[in-house]
């Protein structure tokens, strides 16, 4: 357990430092949300229409592209050999770096959603839906995304092979948490069942990502 | 004879050296057979002459998935088994199932097209087989980024069996997206029990497609050998020079 509790400290401490680059995912997803009324027009009855879609959509690339530096720093200095090789379960290890990073690179984009909320119109309620349906999503995009970045790292290629390969498995968690803002703003539907399915996707991804992600470094490191 | 039995690439090749030609007469045999009863079927009281569309797209569709099927179980050969044609047999498929996948959205926009109006509606069905689409050419994305094939093979069986669990999720979550925002679908593909004069033909052409499938794919996993084959030549041919 302290094994594990270190290594969540260790990462969450290299992520914010100097050269972590944790914090650029938020800043890219500020620059996201800026971009989208210059494409769409600075009409804000539409941007409210839209804007927790757009949220969700600079939240899911804005955590696609930190997910690059989950095993590749410890790649490249030899650490994730290290831990590959250690007493503690691969899996455990793998779903606690999935932990650092979501804690370092997910839960600021949460954060971050009541600012952005007020650029693209949204009101008080409207905001703390879209923050609590991205708190209950991130997870998801992470752990589902390890998959994918355990991959490059095997195969040392990264970058859009990454995106092509995660993109399409978290349809389901944008559908959701999409629907579920969407339920708590306009809609007739209850906001209660998009949301529970939401979460029990997060719960599944937690159970998935870690063996997917420990048996391809397994496999593929050499 | 076992599934052991194959794991010699060369056993392999003298065995469906023998089987290929009887399998692709069969196939050719029952394609022809499915073509003429789906061309003598009757036309639809609705639909026209166009319902004749479904004799080629039911079986490329149900291929779509089948494919994706094959190459799980050949992903879990690569994995546990470590048997030394699954990831042959894995790679041979991607580019075969993405071939089908893709003739079951072209003939299904042709189809949608006078039926519904449109090429494309974001229609529950479509909107997953196009995302099967996508996965198929993420897959052999993934098998083209890799020179080393065994590398590849394990990185592309963890995806293989990743998708084959998050297909059904993402089915599910499409269905559920499209009844949210449509809440009266007009859009209905025929009736639910098909006429046995439409029931035998389409029977009949996805037998033949699916043996379509498996002349193509042992053939492909023949190119496939013979291409490592040919790579480990090259290799050593150009280990020679350099000693």
């Amino acid at each position: 357990m302290t094994a594990l509790a270190a290594l969540i400290r260790r990462d969450i401490r290299i992520a914010l430092r100097v050269g972590g680059g944790a914090l650029i995912g938020v800043l890219f997803f500020l620059t996201v949300t800026v971009l989208m009324p210059f494409a769409i027009g600075p009409d804000l009855a539409l941007l409210t229409r839209l804007g927790p879609a757009i949220l969700w959509l600079g939240a899911l690339l804005a955590s696609l592209l930190t997910l690059d530096r989950l095993f590749m720093a410890d790649h490249e200095d030899g650490s994730l050999d290290l831990i590959v090789m250690g007493r503690t379960p691969l899996e455990l290890a793998c779903a606690a770096k999935a932990l650092a990073h979501w804690l370092a690179a997910g839960l600021p984009l949460v954060v971050a959603t009541p600012v952005l909320g007020l650029l693209l119109n949204l009101d008080a309620a409207a905001t703390s839906a879209v923050a609590l349906t991205l708190l209950a999503g991130t997870p998801a995009l992470t752990f589902t995304g390890m998959i994918g970045a355990a991959l490059a790292v095997t195969l040392h290629r990264g970058g859009l092979l990454l995106a092509v390969l995660v993109l399409p498995l978290s349809i389901p968690v944008l559908i959701f948490g999409v629907a579920a803002s969407q339920a708590a703003i306009t809609g007739p539907l209850a906001f209660g069942t998009p949301f529970s399915i939401l979460c029990a996707l997060s719960l599944a991804s937690l159970v998935i990502g870690p063996f997917a992600a420990a048996a391809s470094l397994r496999h593929g490191l050499d | 004879m076992t599934l052991i039995d194959l794991a010699n690439p060369t056993r392999f090749l003298s065995l469906t050296a023998r089987v290929l030609p009887w399998l692709a007469g069969a196939t050719t045999m029952l394609l022809l057979v499915g073509l003429y009863q789906s061309a003598m079927a009757p036309d639809d009281y609705q639909q026209g002459a166009t319902v004749k569309i479904m004799f080629v797209h039911v079986p490329n569709a149900w291929l779509s998935m089948f494919v994706w099927g094959v190459m799980s179980l050949a992903a879990l050969g690569t994995l546990v088994w470590r048997h030394p044609l699954a990831d042959v047999a894995a790679k041979a498929a991607a580019p075969i199932g993405a071939a089908f996948t893709f003739l079951a959205l072209v003939t299904g926009s042709l189809w949608g097209r006078p039926m519904w109006g449109t090429y494309w509606e974001w229609d529950a069905r479509l909107t997953s087989v196009l995302i099967l689409f996508l996965m198929y050419l993420g897959l052999i994305a993934l098998w083209r980024a890799v020179e080393d094939p065994s590398r590849a093979a394990r990185a592309a069986a963890i995806l293989t069996l990743v998708g084959a669990i998050n297909l059904p999720i993402i089915k599910f979550s499409v269905d559920w997206w499209n009844t949210l925002h449509q809440p009266a679908s007009v859009l209905r593909m025929g009736g639910p029990s098909l006429d046995r004069a439409f029931l035998i033909p389409l029977l009949v052409m996805a037998i033949g497609f699916s043996l379509l499938f498996v002349t193509l794919h042992l053939a492909a996993m023949r190119n496939e050998i013979l291409r490592r084959r040919v790579r480990s030549l090259q290799m050593m041919q150009a280990s020679r020079q350099a000693a």
